[in-house]
């Protein structure tokens, strides 16, 4: 047999070498050499941390390809970067970056209302954001390699984070219990494809690789996603704006390891510095959320 | 699947990140008893250790901060230790950058060797060491992503498998194994099977 590139397989299994792991935002290259450092599996580069996307106000785009390279030259471990929701030209300029996965995100404005990207024609992996079962379902279905509960990015609150992942994952253990009869009914009633329902249902899980993103801003916060059942987190400007990212960085990924270890986190949780400063979600006006976005 | 005395085997997962679930799922279905290893103390009691895919270096920075490197290179002494892909280049003498490494395998390995995410691959290749259920040997399944390259074996470390064009992807050193693809991802347990051969 020839070598086969590209397949479903090798997309879905990088997540599955990700599991376990921190993925970070960064927006220069010391910020990637810092998050490699601390043990980072995976770097987001992009040009503003949520946080300050959200602060800046205005349309938020794909990345400067410049800057993207040069953070790809900084670091061994895999980089990702965001492409706006339906924005399939993004994509194609970030593949042809040589990005090793696209996060097709609501953190940056959608440049489409209706429809994602059809990303089963795409060589590289794409990783989308997910309310719930039904989202996640339709992200898989176009293609998506990867999931990642939404939360509220930017924010250092991980009140969505929790929501997004117990709605995922509560759902998915609802399902497990339902006689096949029922699966067309819960498939119509999530607007997911019916396939996938099956899959989920059977394998106990959803069936690529399940991050928890949005909000977490300390070492217990992704501990708390950790337990909740997410296969690991992703980290955005919970580290870059604390007072100590170095500390802070390498404290949550030693947390995602041993996160069922009380005792490991009360020792790697001490003198961290300040964390992000956050915002309350229930303070933010309905208009600014970004978690609606994506449909 | 039992080893000498009747007593079921006990196989460790390094568990500090990666894919250590897939290789524990392929474990169970053989009719092993595993365990995830965090710290020094879980190592207790095992018959033998599996090293799993993930991020070479985040693996190596917790090994570090938890104390886990020389009891590591002390297990891998008397039992039998696998390494896929991150863990091939854990076990290895040299990755070619400065980044923690057990040093126990006289292997040289060159991370991402094939280029980035799109350049990742499957394959079959011809492993006629491995067991087989009808006499003849049937190629095996490999999934490479952003794998390392084995670029050289020396003293007591032999190349095992090779691509088409002969670069190394799979060594052994006594009861010591690497290989730069992932047979966890597969259907397929022969890997697993003549790795606990080694442990019996």
């Amino acid at each position: 047999m020839e070598q086969e590139v590209a397949t479903f397989a090798v997309k879905k299994g990088l997540a599955q070498m990700l599991k376990g792991g921190v993925i970070m935002d960064v927006v220069t290259p010391e910020h990637a050499r810092i998050a490699e450092d601390a043990g980072a599996v995976a770097v987001m580069a992009l040009e503003r941390v949520p946080a300050d996307i959200r602060a800046h106000g205005g349309v938020a785009r794909m990345s400067d390809p410049e800057l993207i390279l040069k953070i790809m030259e900084a670091v061994t471990i895999p980089v990702m970067a965001k492409c706006r929701i339906g924005h399939f030209v993004e994509a194609q300029i970030l593949e042809a970056l040589g990005v090793d996965y696209i996060d097709e995100s609501e953190v940056l404005t959608p440049a489409d209302e209706e429809h994602h990207i059809y990303k089963h024609t795409f060589k590289v992996p794409f990783v989308c954001g997910a309310r719930n079962l039904g989202e996640a379902l339709r992200r898989i279905g176009e293609g998506a390699a990867m999931i990642r509960t939404k939360g509220e990015a930017g924010t250092g609150d991980v009140v969505e984070a929790v929501r997004h992942a117990r709605a995922v994952l509560g759902e998915i253990r609802r399902l497990q219990n339902l006689p096949e009869e029922e699966l067309m009914a819960f498939a119509k009633q999530w607007s997911a494809p019916y396939e996938l329902v099956c899959e989920t249902r059977s394998l106990g899980r959803l069936p690529v690789v399940n991050f928890a993103a949005g909000g977490v801003a300390t070492p217990a916060d992704a501990a708390l996603m950790m337990q909740l059942g997410v296969d690991g987190v992703f980290v955005g400007s919970g580290i870059f704006k604390s007072g100590d990212p170095a500390r802070r960085a390498a404290a949550i990924v030693k947390a995602v390891t041993h996160y069922q270890e009380p005792a490991v986190l009360a020792e790697i949780s001490r003198n961290l510095g300040e964390p992000m400063v956050g915002r309350q979600i229930s303070s933010i006006p309905e208009g600014e959320l970004i978690a609606g976005r994506g449909w | 699947m039992l080893v000498g005395g009747g007593k079921r085997m006990k196989v460790g997962v390094l568990a500090l990140q990666g894919d250590f679930i897939e290789h524990q799922a392929m474990l169970g279905r053989l009719g092993v008893e595993t365990v995830q290893v965090r710290l020094p103390q879980e190592l207790e009691g095992l018959d033998a250790l599996i090293i799993p895919g993930g991020e070479s270096t985040t693996i190596g920075k917790l090994a570090e901060a938890f104390g886990l490197i020389e009891p590591l290179r002390q297990f891998g002494q008397q039992r039998p230790v696998w390494g896929t892909c991150a863990g091939a280049i854990f076990l290895s003498k040299d990755a070619r950058r400065q980044q923690p490494l057990l040093g126990i395998m006289d292997i040289m390995v060159v991370r991402n060797a094939f280029g980035r995410q799109v350049n990742s691959f499957e394959i079959d290749l011809d492993m006629p060491f491995l067991p087989s259920s009808n006499g003849h040997s049937t190629p095996f399944h490999a999934v490479f992503i952003r794998a390392p390259l084995i670029e050289s074996v020396s003293g007591n470390a032999q190349a095992l498998a090779t691509l088409p064009d002969g670069r190394i992807v799979a060594a052994r050193q006594g009861r010591l194994l690497a290989t730069s693809f992932h047979p966890e991802l597969t259907g397929d347990d022969r890997f697993h099977r003549y790795f606990l051969e080694l442990a019996k």
